[in-house]
Parts: C-alpha cells; sequence; structure tokens
C-alpha cells in the first residue's frame, strides 16, 4: 500500500479524483478488498449494491477518523480505527433493516461483510489518519466510486457470461424507476455455471486486472513517446 | 506545560489505555443507543417478513386471525420446540403452517410447509438456503415452479415410501444436474408431514378462547 504524502496546505482534489478512480484504485491496483468482491459479484446488481454500501461507510469513516487524529497515538490507532469502522457498519447495518428493509433483505449479507473489508482500514490508515476532514472524505468517496465500479464491471461481466442478463433485480435495489436497466441479453440463456461461482470470479478478476496493465503501459509508451518528440522538437 | 511533556505523557500506558478505554466506552453507548431505537422497527419489520411468507402457505381465503397471534409450540422430532402458526376461521382451526429444515447441497435448507386439517400441503416454499445458483436454486419459486408439485400432497399421497425423488424411486422431479438439493427438500417436507401426523390432534383442536387471550402457549 503506497503512502500518501500529507497534503497539508492544499488538496490535490484531481489526483484524489484520478486516484480513487484508477491509478491507486482499491482493487486495480491496491489488490485490497478481494474477499467481498469475489463474494458478491455473481450479478451487477449486486456488486452496485456492496459498493454504495462501502462507499458509505468510506465517507463516514474517513470524516470520523480524520476528525480524532488528534488524540489517537500511533500505538494504538489501529484498534481504534478497527472499533470505528466496526461501530459505523453496525449502525448503517441496523439502520437499514430497520428503515430500508427491503434493501436490507437484498444487501443483508454484505454489511456485515464490510467490517472485513480491510481497504476501508487501508484508508483510514493511509490517508484519513494524517490529512484534515474535507479531503479524507473526498478520498473516502472517490476511493469508494472506484471500488463501485470495479464491483460493477466484475458482476457485470460474470453476470452476462453466467446467466445472460445484466442488472437482474436491480428495481429492488435502486426502485421501480429504475427497472429499465434489467436487460435480458441472452434468450433462453441456458447459464455458464462456471462464471457465477468463486472461480469464474477469479478468472473474470484476472481480465481485468491484465486489462488495467494493458492500458497502462500503453500509456506509458505513448507519454514516452511524446515526451521524446518534445525533447527533439526543444532541440531542433 | 511544556512541549516536551505533552509529548511524554502522550507516550505513556495510561493515555493510551485511557483512550482504549474511552473510544471503547463511546462505541458501546453508540451500539446500544443504535439497538434500542431500531429494535421495535426491526422487530415490526421482521413480523411482516414472516406473515408475507405465512401467506404464501396459508392462503387469506382460509383464515380470519391474524397468523402471528397465539401460536402453538410443540416437540420436533429432535427434540427441539416448533413453533406453529395456525389459520383458524371462527374457533376452527383450517391450516397450520411451520417452519422445517434440514441440510442441502451446501448448507442448511429451510422451508415454511403449511398443512391442512387433514394432513394435505397448503404450500411448500423455501425461505433460504445456499445452493449452487443455477442448479440447486430452482427450489426457489422465483427460479423455478417445482415446488408447487408438493400441492395437494399428503403422506398417503403418494405413499410414505414414495416421498422420494424420481431417482430414489419416488414420485418427484430431480433437476439435471443437481439430485441432492430436491432429494433434501423432499426429505425435509416429508418429516414435515411425519410432525403433523404425531401432532394432528393436538394440532387440529379447535382454538379456544382462553389460547386465543394468551399469546403464546403450549398444549401441554
Amino acid at each position: 500500500m503506497s503512502r500518501e504524502p500529507n497534503t497539508a496546505n492544499k488538496t490535490a482534489w484531481g489526483r484524489l479524483t484520478v486516484d480513487g478512480l484508477w491509478s491507486n484504485n482499491v482493487v486495480l491496483a491496491q489488490s485490497l478488498a478481494l474477499c467481498p468482491l469475489l463474494a458478491v459479484t455473481g450479478t451487477a446488481t449486486n456488486g452496485l449494491g456492496m459498493g454504495l454500501a462501502t462507499t458509505a461507510v468510506m465517507i463516514a469513516s474517513g470524516i470520523l477518523i480524520a476528525l480524532i487524529r488528534g488524540w489517537v497515538t500511533p500505538e494504538v490507532r489501529i484498534p481504534i480505527f478497527v472499533l470505528v469502522i466496526a461501530v459505523l457498519v453496525t449502525l448503517v447495518d441496523l439502520g437499514m433493516n430497520a428503515w430500508l428493509h427491503d434493501l436490507h433483505k437484498m444487501l443483508g449479507l454484505f454489511i456485515p461483510l464490510i467490517v472485513t473489508n480491510c481497504a476501508i482500514l487501508g484508508r483510514a490508515e493511509s490517508f484519513a489518519s494524517r490529512n484534515s476532514v474535507l479531503p479524507a472524505a473526498f478520498d473516502g468517496l472517490m476511493m469508494g466510486i472506484g471500488f463501485t465500479l470495479v464491483l460493477m464491471l466484475l458482476g457485470a461481466v460474470r453476470e452476462i457470461i453466467g446467466s445472460g442478463t445484466l442488472f437482474a433485480n436491480a428495481s429492488l435495489l435502486l426502485g421501480e424507476g429504475m427497472s429499465f436497466l434489467e436487460v435480458t441479453l441472452i434468450p433462453d440463456y441456458r447459464g455458464f455455471l462456471l462464471a457465477i461461482l468463486p472461480p469464474g470470479g477469479f478468472i473474470a478478476l484476472g481480465f481485468i486486472l491484465a486489462g488495467k496493465r494493458l492500458i497502462d503501459t500503453r500509456l506509458a509508451a505513448a507519454r514516452q513517446r511524446r515526451d521524446a518528440t518534445a525533447g527533439t522538437n526543444a532541440l531542433a | 506545560m511544556s512541549l516536551l511533556a505533552v509529548l511524554n505523557q502522550r507516550q505513556s500506558v495510561g493515555y493510551q489505555a485511557t483512550l482504549l478505554g474511552g473510544f471503547t466506552l463511546l462505541a458501546a453507548a453508540l451500539l446500544v443507543i443504535g439497538d434500542l431505537s431500531t429494535r421495535d422497527t426491526i422487530a415490526l419489520r421482521k413480523a411482516e417478513d414472516l406473515k408475507a411468507s405465512l401467506s404464501q402457505v396459508l392462503p387469506p381465503a382460509l383464515h380470519d386471525n391474524d397468523l402471528l397471534v397465539d401460536p402453538l409450540t410443540l416437540p420436533g422430532a429432535d427434540g427441539e420446540p416448533v413453533l406453529v402458526y395456525r389459520a383458524l376461521r371462527g374457533l376452527e382451526v383450517t391450516g397450520v403452517a411451520y417452519r422445517m429444515s434440514g441440510p442441502g447441497y451446501s448448507g442448511t435448507i429451510e422451508l415454511i410447509l403449511g398443512v391442512d386439517p387433514q394432513g394435505r400441503v397448503l404450500g411448500a416454499r423455501v425461505l433460504s438456503h445456499s445452493e449452487t445458483p443455477g442448479l440447486g436454486d430452482k427450489i426457489e419459486i422465483a427460479k423455478d415452479d417445482w415446488i408447487l408439485a408438493f400441492d395437494g400432497r399428503s403422506l398417503g399421497n403418494p405413499p410414505p415410501e414414495r416421498w422420494a425423488v424420481k431417482k430414489d424411486g419416488g414420485d418427484f422431479d430431480q433437476f439435471s444436474g443437481a439430485t441432492i438439493t430436491p432429494r433434501a427438500v423432499v426429505g425435509v417436507l416429508r418429516r414435515g408431514l411425519e410432525f403433523f401426523q404425531r401432532h394432528q390432534v393436538a394440532l387440529t383442536a379447535p382454538a379456544t378462547v382462553s389460547v386465543a387471550s394468551d399469546p403464546v402457549r403450549s398444549p401441554e
């Protein structure tokens, strides 16, 4: 896990965004949170739900940890961060069970999993505990969105290959208004079980990671070429 | 106090312990508040869920009572108490429903079973399971209507030895690629009907006014 330098006075919002969504993405770059990732991405809808819940917890834990960072000594920071995150997740779980019950029935199994999501502790430790409240919340938001996008992508790939649908049951998560998202891409598809089972998750994740490396290499090569041309131009 | 003294104090064991203890206390207090403020609503939502699953196996036309009021508690085959919800019209029992569970291919399959006073299945639904998606999950009504094959069946129809999947010489279909899951469901339902047979008298005895006014009471 890379350690961010403390951007004490000036916050680089743009860099935080790029970091969260791409270059320091929770899954693609940090390879964290793989357990919940593989467990819930059988469908794109589940991935989206888990991503949103995780984002909420990441923002809240970022804010809280940035608030208390002045009192917490390095020696006891880890147990305190774990405590804060666990309390947050439990409160979210209880609140959703009471007031968003239908959503909770869909996501109920995954919410306790958020506690085990080391990405949250990772951000608490490497970013929120060294920055003030606003950047910490923003970092949580961007990291959360980055995580959600990967979850949704992986869920969509596995769902299309595994059951031939996309965003099945999305209306349960997002309300009836979003039922247009539910698409049956391959009618009368008999299903491809491997994609839905955990091994399919590993395989799909492998391809996604490889894809990210490929794009990064291409980008780096293009930048090098551009720099080289700029250099020759300067010389000429 | 000089800066050095503050730093020294922050390094001390006392400061660390107080910090940890304080945060733990705060966390416990927050959880208590969270629990207290959601407990009633969650209980209400759970009751609604239970009512919704009961109404799938006890048709609303059968009863005029609140299904959750005065359930019976009877000992199951394994000695564990089974909570039985009764559908009443007046004081007459028109059906009973209870949960039954058994081991499936991966994890426990939990079902709710509705039975009429003659011992015929009014309906059966899977409440929870962790069977293989795409193969074993056809036991869910949302995925397949296989579970409807049990409606109207009883221990005499088919005879007990034919309460099995076709592969085992029984009357019920298995799924291509999944035999263990339907076999488990058939077994659970057969045991559910045996439970009914064992307690038929207690289960179908008309409700008395005194029972109706007593929230939970076992027949003993």
